[in-house]
């Protein structure tokens, strides 16, 4: 488990020094040092560095975890679904210390006063080169996707700042989801610049069902024999445009995974590691459906997970999102089998890592020709904004309120995206910030007409995607945000009757499923989506409000949690 | 494998199919099947015979990316002898106009495994009926979500 024995006594003792809450923060920020977020004793011979869901961050950041992560069936009350005290219990850990900071949204604002800014991939770059230079050849770097994605430098060269970043980061090996959303050309195109393998066993061509990307890539690591096979996220066609990869097909497919298991371990692999982008409860009934997986680096639902979680023989990783995190976990292996492992979740603290001067040149000229753009202040926010969660973050807030004002509509949607950084209240909102919430390849905000029964059933769609008992139906995705509708959603009913009482705010009245309602929203799956990118509107109205303040949402009243 | 009729239909039925298949697409009926119906139509190709799980295996996507053609693959384990060998294997879907998609008749040669690709309009539980040459009758079900899509995280 994380950290205890560094952070919890230091957090202690600081309590103890000062006798006030708000100093003991700032006493316990100053003794986080990069010295002790690095410390790890070494086992055996290999070490697996893993992040995931960087969504294009190269710049420190706050990311608030979800303080609604509701898990359904087996997955009811357990390991990801834990959230404030429940988590901080279930880990050990002290509210107010820097993990519960890092890793829960107990006090969020309060203690982000005091530890500040997390992730930068500068601070990554000098954390993974330590270990490097503590454990040569024995390292390998994962990077289970969603890295060309989710900010406007990536944006604007299509992903190719973050082929750079991660090429100089000196990652191994990695695996694709948001990828994908550039288009089947650029895709093929970054792949070329890549100087390590993109791998995707679970990707076939439409036409004759054949493997599309490279499934295995082989490393020798301390005499060790490791296999590492890529899953890419198995509902890509389904979650983006289909349209932007029309010739690929994906899925979980389980039984092609074993295949590939067997194939490594007929090719010697002493150590077969899995890097997915499947989602949590996806791997983990992944994990107990394929044997051979001796470590599962899971990816694509953002969990930070101080622990390994055990499924079988299985060791499951999940390292959290946004750069926030860098996990290690250290293997013993012998007659291919892991006998010993250590682990830790380490919280790349900004202010205490010194950043990696070479990653720092390079971020700085990645963002150099931006700066106009990057640091234009729109507004300011007094409230907490922030997206993670199952329902409506006051981020959407925000953005559902600008298109309903910019697009003159009585209902907005807005997708259950779990990627977009938080502001704390006081910060100035600038336009790297609404890129940030809103930096796809298929923006425009529509404005059309919707009865009362199609949004019933996007509702119930969109739900089911999260809240089906089997892991398998699930997409990843949180539920999608409404603007000026309420609703009442009881999670343990199945699809079709857990959507109840929707109202339109404006007039207070029962939706009627005849009716005819106008609707606004943003990141359309269908090719030919018509109006401004939703940026655009966003950043035109905070300019006329200046200030803003969204408190936590009302709107959805949850049943059955 | 020697002969393939088509029960209904507006589907696509497609890749995969053996030498000396042979489709014949039909009209669709407007009125959706369901469950009950199913069943029924299940219950009169068996002939009486119980209905058993196992023995047949299928393939599908838990959700399908495309309605329109959704990849689709039904196998049944047996020896294919003349003693012990699939008569026909029944494709039934329960949201479609018609439950009943696709059959198939075999001879005892080969293998008894079928490709093809479905059009399915709405999430739906897709059933695959093996009628042996014992008479017995086995059964394997799995439900595939045709979403609306688009709010993946």
């Amino acid at each position: 488990m994380l950290t205890r024995r560094d952070f919890l006594q230091v957090a202690a003792a600081a309590a103890v020094l000062t006798g006030g809450p708000g100093l003991a923060r700032a006493a316990a920020r100053q003794t986080i040092t990069q010295d002790a977020l690095l410390e790890f004793k070494p086992v055996g011979q290999v070490t697996l560095l893993n992040f995931t869901d960087i969504h294009a961050q190269l710049m420190p950041l706050y990311f608030r975890e979800p303080s609604v992560n509701l898990g359904v069936g087996a997955a009811k009350g357990v390991v990801p679904h834990l959230t404030g005290k429940d988590f901080l219990k279930a880990y050990g850990l002290k509210a107010g210390s820097p993990e519960a900071y890092a890793l829960s949204s107990e006090d969020f604002s309060g203690l982000a006063k005091s530890y500040g800014r997390i992730g930068g991939l500068d601070r990554m770059a000098t954390l993974v080169k330590a270990i490097r230079a503590q454990r040569p050849g024995n390292t390998l770097l994962v990077d289970c996707g969603d890295t060309w994605q989710g900010s406007y430098t990536s944006l604007k060269s299509r992903g190719e700042d973050m082929v750079d970043a991660m090429n100089a980061l000196g990652v191994d090996v990695m695996v694709p989801h948001w990828e994908f959303t550039y288009g089947e050309a650029r895709v093929k195109e970054l792949i070329a610049k890549l100087k390590f393998p993109f791998l995707a066993q679970n990707v076939k061509d439409t036409e004759w069902e054949e493997d599309v990307f490279p499934h295995t890539a082989f490393f020798d690591k301390g005499g060790v024999k490791v296999a590492v096979i890529g899953q890419a996220f198995p509902y890509t066609p389904v979650a983006n445009p289909r349209y932007m990869i029309p010739k690929w097909s994906f899925g979980v497919r389980d039984e092609e995974m074993q295949k590939r298991i067997d194939a490594a371990r007929a090719q010697g692999a002493d150590l077969v590691v899995v890097a997915s982008h499947n989602g949590f409860d996806v791997d983990r009934k992944m994990a107990s459906r394929v044997k051979g997986i001796d470590v599962l680096l899971t990816g694509h639902t953002h969990d930070a997970i101080p622990g390994v979680v055990k499924v079988g023989d299985t060791l499951l990783v999940a390292s959290g999102s946004h750069g926030k995190f860098l996990a290690r976990l250290d293997v013993e292996v012998k007659d291919k089998r892991v006998v010993n492992h250590a682990f830790r979740l380490m919280p790349v603290f900004s202010d205490a890592v010194t950043p990696d001067a070479d990653m720092a040149g390079l971020i700085a000229k990645i963002r150099a020709p931006h700066q106009d753009v990057l640091g234009k202040v729109l507004a300011r926010t007094d409230g907490l904004l922030y997206r993670r969660g199952n329902f409506n973050g006051s981020f959407d807030d925000l953005i559902c309120q600008a298109l309903l004002a910019e697009r003159d509509a009585e209902i907005a949607l807005s997708p259950g995206f779990r990627w977009g950084s938080s502001l704390p209240p006081g910060a100035d909102i600038t336009m790297e910030d609404v890129y940030n919430q809103t930096a796809i390849t298929y923006p425009n905000a529509y404005r059309s007409e919707m009865t009362g029964q199609l949004l019933k059933d996007i509702l119930e769609d969109v739900a089911d995607n999260l809240f089906n008992p089997d892991p398998y139906y699930q997409q990843g995705g949180d539920m999608v945000r409404v603007g000026g509708l309420s609703y009442r959603i009881d999670i343990n009913k199945p699809i079709g009757s857990r959507i109840s009482d929707m109202t339109l705010l404006r007039s207070g009245k029962k939706l009627d499923a005849a009716k005819t309602y106008t609707v606004t929203g943003w990141a359309s799956v269908n090719e030919g989506t018509e109006g401004p990118p939703v940026w655009e509107a966003v950043a035109s109205w905070l300019t006329k409000k200046k200030v803003v303040n969204f408190g936590d949402n009302k709107t959805v009243k949850v049943v059955g949690a | 494998m020697r002969t393939v009729k088509t029960g209904v239909t507006r589907r696509s039925v497609l890749a995969g199919i053996g030498a000396g298949a042979a489709a014949t697409l039909v009209a669709p009926k407007m009125a959706l099947a369901d469950k009950a119906a199913t069943d029924e139509a299940i219950a009169k190709l068996a002939g009486g015979a119980k209905v058993q799980e196992g023995k047949v295996k299928i393939q599908l996507p838990q959700i399908a990316e495309n309605g329109n053609t959704v990849p689709f693959t039904v196998s049944v384990d047996s020896p294919m002898t003349e003693a012990s060998h699939v008569k026909a294997i029944h494709v039934m879907a329960e949201g479609n106009p018609s439950p009943q998609v696709a059959s198939f008749t075999f001879t005892p040669t080969g293998k008894a495994t079928v490709s093809m690709r479905l059009r399915l309009g709405k999430t739906q539980d897709v059933r695959a009926i093996a009628l042996m040459s014992d008479g017995s009758v086995w059964e394997a079900k799995q439900e595939v979500k045709v979403t609306i899509g688009g709010c993946g995280g």
